[in-house]
């Protein structure tokens, strides 16, 4: 027979390691984005050029993908998460440069925009407690989707495309945003910094997707 | 073609190829949602939706 203490106890641990999660992901969230705006700003003063924000943006990837997974269980996952996310932040440089000098109020409305959008996402994420792990196939394939459209679209130069994929991208980060903010509270993501990288990447497309969407609208592109 | 498209081109693939096997993952393992599931997606896409085309007339 089961014994309701034992199973109040344990839903009591579950949620505070879930708030526990929670918690570290935002502080190492918002702190590795202070660190990224940081870099943008290095880089920008020292008018990095479009090659070397690419290897930047190379060197962050390779982290992501082949060293922040080997490293995330342990203390070495935050310098590698903090190596990332400056790398982000630098590869980013020449394309704020570029904005801020055509029409440096896009820039700060898609930057204020982008945290509306996280902030209030997440809120209602969190507030409503919904599991959105039934949307993991939908954002998968979309994403496979947009990155094909934008392979197409560097040998085809249409700037329709361009901004439909920059709106895909804006759906399919605010989709993210949901389903990594709900994995957390139920429990399906348990590495704070797994979570945080995820929603970094998340946060950062959404920039550069607003970025491009509200240039065009605004006249420069 | 400038060397910038093709490293763009090299990272796109990249990423394409990285993804593929655990898009396949995701279609395999993700539990199915109903239409209650959905519309607590849709409703918070429709308000962004709303609140990009309230940035776009602002700048």
């Amino acid at each position: 027979m089961n014994n309701p203490n034992i199973s109040i106890g344990r839903s009591q641990e579950s949620i505070l390691a879930t708030n526990k999660v929670l918690k570290n992901t935002y502080m190492l969230l918002s702190i590795t984005l202070i660190f990224s705006a940081i870099t943008a700003f290095i880089g920008m003063q020292m008018q990095i050029g479009q090659g070397i924000a690419m290897i930047a943006t190379f060197g962050a990837i390779g982290l992501l993908w082949f060293v922040l997974p080997r490293t995330a269980n342990s203390a070495a996952g935050i310098p590698v998460m903090f190596a990332f996310t400056g790398l982000i932040g630098l590869g980013m440089a020449p394309m704020i440069e570029m904005y801020l000098a055509v029409n440096p109020s896009v820039v700060s409305t898609a930057l204020g925009g982008t945290g509306v959008i996280f902030l209030g996402l997440s809120g209602y994420a969190l507030t409503t407690r919904k599991d959105f792990s039934f949307m993991g196939g939908f954002l998968m394939v979309g994403m496979i989707v947009v990155l094909v459209a934008a392979l197409a679209n560097i040998f085809l130069q249409m700037p329709v495309m361009s901004l439909v994929v920059s709106g895909a991208i804006v759906m399919l980060m605010s989709g993210l945003i949901l389903y990594e903010t709900s994995s957390i509270i139920h429990g399906g993501e348990t590495n704070y910094i797994m979570a945080a990288a995820s929603l970094f990447l998340s946060i950062i497309n959404l920039f550069q997707a607003l970025l491009h969407l509200l240039g065009a609208f605004g006249g420069d592109d | 073609m400038d060397w910038l498209k093709i490293g763009s081109a090299v990272l796109l693939i990249a990423m394409i190829v990285f993804m593929w096997p655990r898009m396949k993952h995701a279609i395999a393992n993700s539990p199915k949602g109903n239409i209650n599931d959905w519309m607590g997606y849709i409703v918070p896409m429709a308000a962004v939706v709303g609140f990009i085309i309230l940035l776009i007339n602002m700048v």
